[in-house]
């Protein structure tokens, strides 16, 4: 199996959708002459041209409008945030319009509508650029929210969001955008509101998205060899949908879960996890459900202090053997 | 969390008493750290913390008692500040601890027990699963001690209790009211495991008993002769009682049967013989546990067995020096009692009732009444694991060592 990175994998993503339907259309920021700001949409614009790939001036508010408009006519904008921290000056059209829309016309008016772009702190680009907005978005009826963690999960759910007929928010990690995976030739699509196991284990759950996934992974490992304790490492892949099914079973399992999360801790998405849990698992726990979130601060910018700021495998390995 | 809180430390605890602080107010602690010493009902048990971080305030000042979950310290992780609004329990004693501490920082926090509000003493620290195994399996969490952090019940508590099978009277004695120039005493921890224990065992074990007296001439000539020895050296008096334990043992050894349990669907006799040596305390009994004692000598039973009955008394054990007998000897020779047949304790086999050594006319071997030295010992035995002949051979045993009591000097 060909093994490429997650920014190739969007890249493949988006290149197979525009090729299979015609109304699919790439817009934003230097996306098209400039290859995107990250290079997600390298080769883009070169191939399909002016009319399937555009570039926007910086105008957040303007051009995720006018998609949402697009979208509503039946076009398929995805749209790139150079950063999705830029998407509160969009936020109006981004909750109120691609958000309320279907359900405020009865029904009657889809809104196909893909924005997608990184969303993560670690990368010394100041608390500005630095946010995690995928908990404010999720909390929003009306939208769907997905953050990849591999370049597999990342490929196969950006295909399938754009061909949902809801706005999904992809979140993507510029973290992440070097890291390579195995991912198949042959096309495959992931279904949103499908959590997945990344690693079997019986004594305690680790629910985690996006890049804290592999922080979980890379923690299950020391938990495994250092302690003896069998993680379990569930990435819950779609925030909204949310899979409640594949995280309850695992804590059915193993009586324990322990949550890592890059949001700031309050009204976190982990928040959200252990509300389900405690509600609907509440015999099945054998200990209070704990969390391992960024900092309670904005997205520090002194290096050394940024290091520490999201979890690392040892913050969460300490946490477990708190509750173990 | 960042309270330190009085911990359910034994079965019966409804508060402790916090004879030491090991960790001082500035002082760092981590995870594991032995932070106090606490007297339960039992014993004094070292508290460990369970998070990282330091200590900010004593509540509970030494010597100073705590029901089970008020708050004994404030330990706060680097970052962590105390949470606002916090419950009256603390509010009214942390006014009084600052005031305190800004005035003379160096002095011994102030007690804030008495202001606070009561919190539950009954309430079981248990998981929600723990909660649910133990429902299925009919398991009474108060009897178990948790072994999750802050003295938490944990699943693999209840899963490693026996189910205690439905056997509470179906209809309940009626009481006598307390009225008028009647006392109501309250339960206390000890009293309420001896109640529960010993029910169990009068009605889940099939009690029989066995009576024998045992010709003491011998052992009172050698005792008294060996503690005119030891005086005149200088050492610790033998008593009689030393002498039958290490009997009772060395016996033992020779019908291991006795030295057993009723394991549902077997029976287990251990390869060691941890002997139970019930004491009277102030307030019931307990019974401190002699281990490996029959690798033991007459001398090591003796002081082992002070030692034990000692801090007994003054409630110094630790709960692994009062758990695990295998078998029981309960003496009450030196209350004047001729003889008695005790209660097992289970889930022992066996219990050895000792009475006192009397002076009376017995017939010797030419069937003259002579005077003589008589001793009374009771067995009684679990039928399950015991019949009555392995009972008459662990007792024709302990008759022939203690008629022969230098054999017990080897």
């Amino acid at each position: 199996m060909p093994v490429i990175n997650y920014r190739k994998a969007l890249n493949d993503a988006l290149a197979e959708e525009l090729a299979r339907d015609e109304n699919v259309f790439i817009i934003g920021e230097e996306v098209a002459q400039y290859n995107g700001a990250y290079k997600v949409t390298e080769g883009l614009w070169q191939r399909f041209g002016d009319k399937r790939v555009l570039d926007t001036p910086i105008t957040e508010a303007a051009f995720v409008g006018l998609s949402v408009g697009a979208s509503m006519l039946g076009l398929r904008p995805v749209v790139e945030l150079m950063f999705w921290s830029f998407a509160y000056v969009a936020y109006d059209q981004i909750v109120n319009n691609a958000g309320c829309i279907r359900y405020m016309s009865g029904g009657q008016i889809n809104l196909p509508l893909v924005i997608r772009g990184p969303a993560n702190g670690g990368t010394n680009v100041g608390a500005t650029h630095s946010h995690t907005p995928e908990s404010i978005l999720a909390n929003n009826p009306g939208v769907k929210v997905v953050c990849p963690a591999t370049a597999y999960d990342a490929k196969g759910l950006m295909k399938t969001a754009i061909r949902d007929n809801d706005p999904v928010f992809v979140m993507e990690n510029t973290l992440l955008y070097g890291e390579t995976w195995e991912v198949p030739e042959e096309e495959y699509l992931i279904p949103l509101g499908v959590a997945d196991v990344k690693r079997e284990g019986a004594d305690i759950s680790l629910i985690a998205h996006g890049r804290a996934v592999l922080t979980s992974l890379k923690a299950a490992e020391i938990l495994a060899h250092d302690h003896n304790i069998r993680a379990e490492v569930v990435d819950l892949r779609s925030i909204r949908p949310l899979d409640e099914e594949t995280l309850l079973r695992s804590v059915r399992k193993t009586h324990r879960a322990v949550l890592v999360d890059e949001n700031k801790p309050f009204c976190a998405v982990s928040a959200q996890i252990a509300a389900t849990i405690q509600e609907k698992a509440f015999d099945d726990l054998d200990a209070p459900v704990v969390r391992v979130c960024a900092l309670d601060a904005p997205a520090i910018y002194s290096p050394p202090l940024e290091k520490i700021q999201l979890p690392t495998p040892e913050r969460v390995v300490g946490k477990v053997l708190s509750i173990a | 969390m960042p309270y330190v809180e009085m911990p359910k430390l034994s079965d019966t605890m409804t508060e402790g008493t916090v004879v030491k602080w090991r960790k001082a107010v500035g002082e760092p602690v981590g995870i594991g750290d032995v932070i106090a010493e606490i007297e339960t009902d039992k014993a004094v048990m070292e508290l460990e913390a369970f998070d990282d971080g330091t200590l900010k305030e004593i509540y509970v000042s030494e010597g100073s008692k705590a029901r089970i979950g008020e708050k004994l310290a404030l330990l706060l992780a680097a970052g962590e500040s105390v949470p606002r609004n916090d419950g009256e329990a603390v509010k009214s004693g942390k006014a009084g601890l600052a005031a305190a501490s800004s005035s003379q920082p160096t002095s011994p926090p102030v007690k804030v027990g008495k202001a606070s509000a009561p919190i539950s003493s009954n309430r079981v620290k248990a998981s929600p699963l723990a909660k649910k195994i133990a429902g299925a399996k009919g398991v009474d969490l108060g009897l178990i001690r948790g072994s999750g952090p802050g003295g938490r019940i944990v699943a693999r508590d209840v899963e490693s209790t026996a189910a205690i099978p439905a056997s509470r009277p179906i209809t309940a004695i009626p009481i006598i009211p307390a009225g008028p120039g009647d006392r109501r005493i309250l339960l206390g921890g000890v009293r309420k495991i001896i109640a529960e224990r010993l029910l169990a065992s009068k009605t889940q074990i099939p009690h029989f008993y066995l009576n024998i007296e045992v010709d003491a001439g011998e052992l009172v000539r050698l005792r008294s002769q060996l503690n005119e020895h030891l005086e005149k050296s200088g050492q610790g008096k033998l008593t009689f009682n030393d002498f039958i334990l290490k009997a009772a043992v060395a016996a033992a050894t020779k019908i291991p049967r006795v030295n057993a349990s009723f394991a549902g669907d077997a029976v287990i006799e251990y390869g060691n013989i941890h002997l139970s040596v019930a004491v009277a305390i102030e307030d019931g009994l307990v019974t401190p546990v002699i281990r490996q004692a029959q690798k033991k000598s007459l001398r090591e039973i003796s002081e082992a067995v002070k030692d034990l009955a000692t801090r007994a008394r003054t409630k110094k054990l630790k709960p692994e020096e009062y758990q695990g007998g295998t078998i029981t000897v309960s003496n009450l020779g030196s209350y004047g009692i001729d003889s008695f047949s005790a209660v097992i304790n289970p889930p022992q086999a066996v219990i050895l009732s000792v009475g006192a050594i009397l002076k009376k006319p017995v017939l010797n071997a030419q069937d003259q009444i002579v005077p003589g030295h008589r001793l009374a010992i009771g067995l009684s035995a679990d039928h399950r694991v015991v019949d009555g002949a392995i009972g008459a051979q662990y007792l024709a045993e302990l008759r022939t060592l203690l008629e022969n009591p230098a054999a017990l000097l080897l």
